[in-house]
């Protein structure tokens, strides 16, 4: 069974993060299009810290027997790795549309400067 | 009074020129401007040739993006009236009068045509899972603006100057209808819907998938329940 500690500390830890990204929503400094991973996150940490129960069970579907805190670990770095995937494919995004911009630039300020010699 | 019609077009080389076409008929005063957002078509080739004035955004910054651009041009330019339509032909400008008159008369600072909101039975055929996430949708916001909002996702609409104003300055990215109906009632601005008639889609296919759906209807929701939570309600420019 978890330490009751550790769920405890595990619940309010989860809570925090879930209240710092609404709070970066709400503040705007977090685009909802990049919050929904981090809030599935949050959801998913809390659930699994308070529901003391739920996590010996899905600690035993996985063969967790020893110590089932260490699905709320691997929980956490499943999350950390999507969360990190998506923002590559974020980044990824953004600099194809960088190029795209200077290129389109260029054109433009080419198409004003023999506009301005003719 | 000049008055601007934005007409968001993605890929819509088989119906822009329609759509341009139906407005000059319906009132040649109004200036048309296509918003672009990134086709691979003639999209802008064809509104440019049906007579309307092209913004072409290099990429696709999605519907929210592509109409704010349109909301830009009328604050910058001056417009006291503008008018949605979308590009894909499912909007019919001859209906434009029924969504004028609200904000002609003053009556309101927005008007929007809604599918559902008339009571002939005429309904809008729709797919059962895109209808239940519209009603869903309308049920929540009708429960905040606390009047009853039918249709949440409709772009045909008409607004005046301070409509044009507020969502030059702040308008949301994916599915923008939805939040902007609670963004124009937290700013106390007046807002009616008026019933309307849609039509099916010209050529082309619609970009609403059932997954993404399910993506857009999270993240609205998430807007919607944080954006209630914001007292300064329109970003500083810049910030």
């Amino acid at each position: 069974m978890t330490p009751l500690a550790v769920s405890i500390a595990g619940t309010i830890a989860s809570l925090a993060l879930l209240l710092i990204v609404l709070e970066l929503i709400r503040s705007r400094r977090l685009r909802e299009r990049y919050a929904l991973l981090w809030v599935a996150t949050g959801i998913a940490l809390v659930v699994l810290s308070a529901w003391r129960d739920g996590l010996n069970t899905i600690a035993g579907w996985v063969g967790v027997r020893s110590y089932p805190p260490a699905v709320l670990f691997a929980v956490g770095i499943l999350f950390i790795i999507l969360v990190l995937l998506h923002y590559s494919t974020v980044i990824s995004r953004l600099s194809d549309q960088n190029v795209l911009l200077a290129q389109r630039l260029a054109l433009l300020e080419e198409g004003l400067q023999s506009d301005g010699s003719r | 009074m000049r008055a601007v019609a934005i007409v968001p077009a993605y890929n819509e080389e088989q119906n822009v020129g329609r759509v341009v076409g139906e407005i000059r008929a319906f009132d040649a005063s109004f200036d048309v401007v296509v918003v672009d957002y990134g086709s691979f078509d003639r999209t802008a080739d064809v509104a440019r040739e049906h007579g309307a004035r092209v913004l072409r955004l290099p990429f696709n910054l999605g519907i929210g993006g592509a109409v704010q651009t349109g909301f830009r041009f009328a604050f910058e330019n001056g417009y006291d009236l503008a008018v949605r339509i979308d590009g894909d032909g499912q909007h019919d400008p001859a209906q434009l009068d029924v969504i004028l008159a609200p904000v002609l008369s003053g009556e309101a600072d927005i008007a929007v045509g809604s599918r559902f909101a008339s009571t002939d039975g005429s309904g809008y055929r729709s797919s059962r899972s895109r209808r239940v996430g519209i009603r869903l949708l309308a049920w929540v916001v009708s429960r905040i603006v606390r009047r009853r909002v039918t249709d949440t996702t409709s772009g045909f609409q008409a607004l005046n100057r301070r409509a044009i104003a507020l969502f030059a300055r702040d308008y949301p990215h994916d599915y923008p209808e939805v939040e902007a109906t609670v963004m124009v009632f937290r700013h106390r601005l007046r807002s009616v819907e008026v019933p309307v008639t849609m039509r099916e889609r010209g050529g082309g296919r619609s970009s609403i998938t059932a997954l993404r759906s399910i993506y857009y209807m999270s993240k609205v929701l998430l807007a919607i329940f944080v954006g209630l939570f914001r007292r300064n309600v329109v970003p500083e420019e810049g910030s």
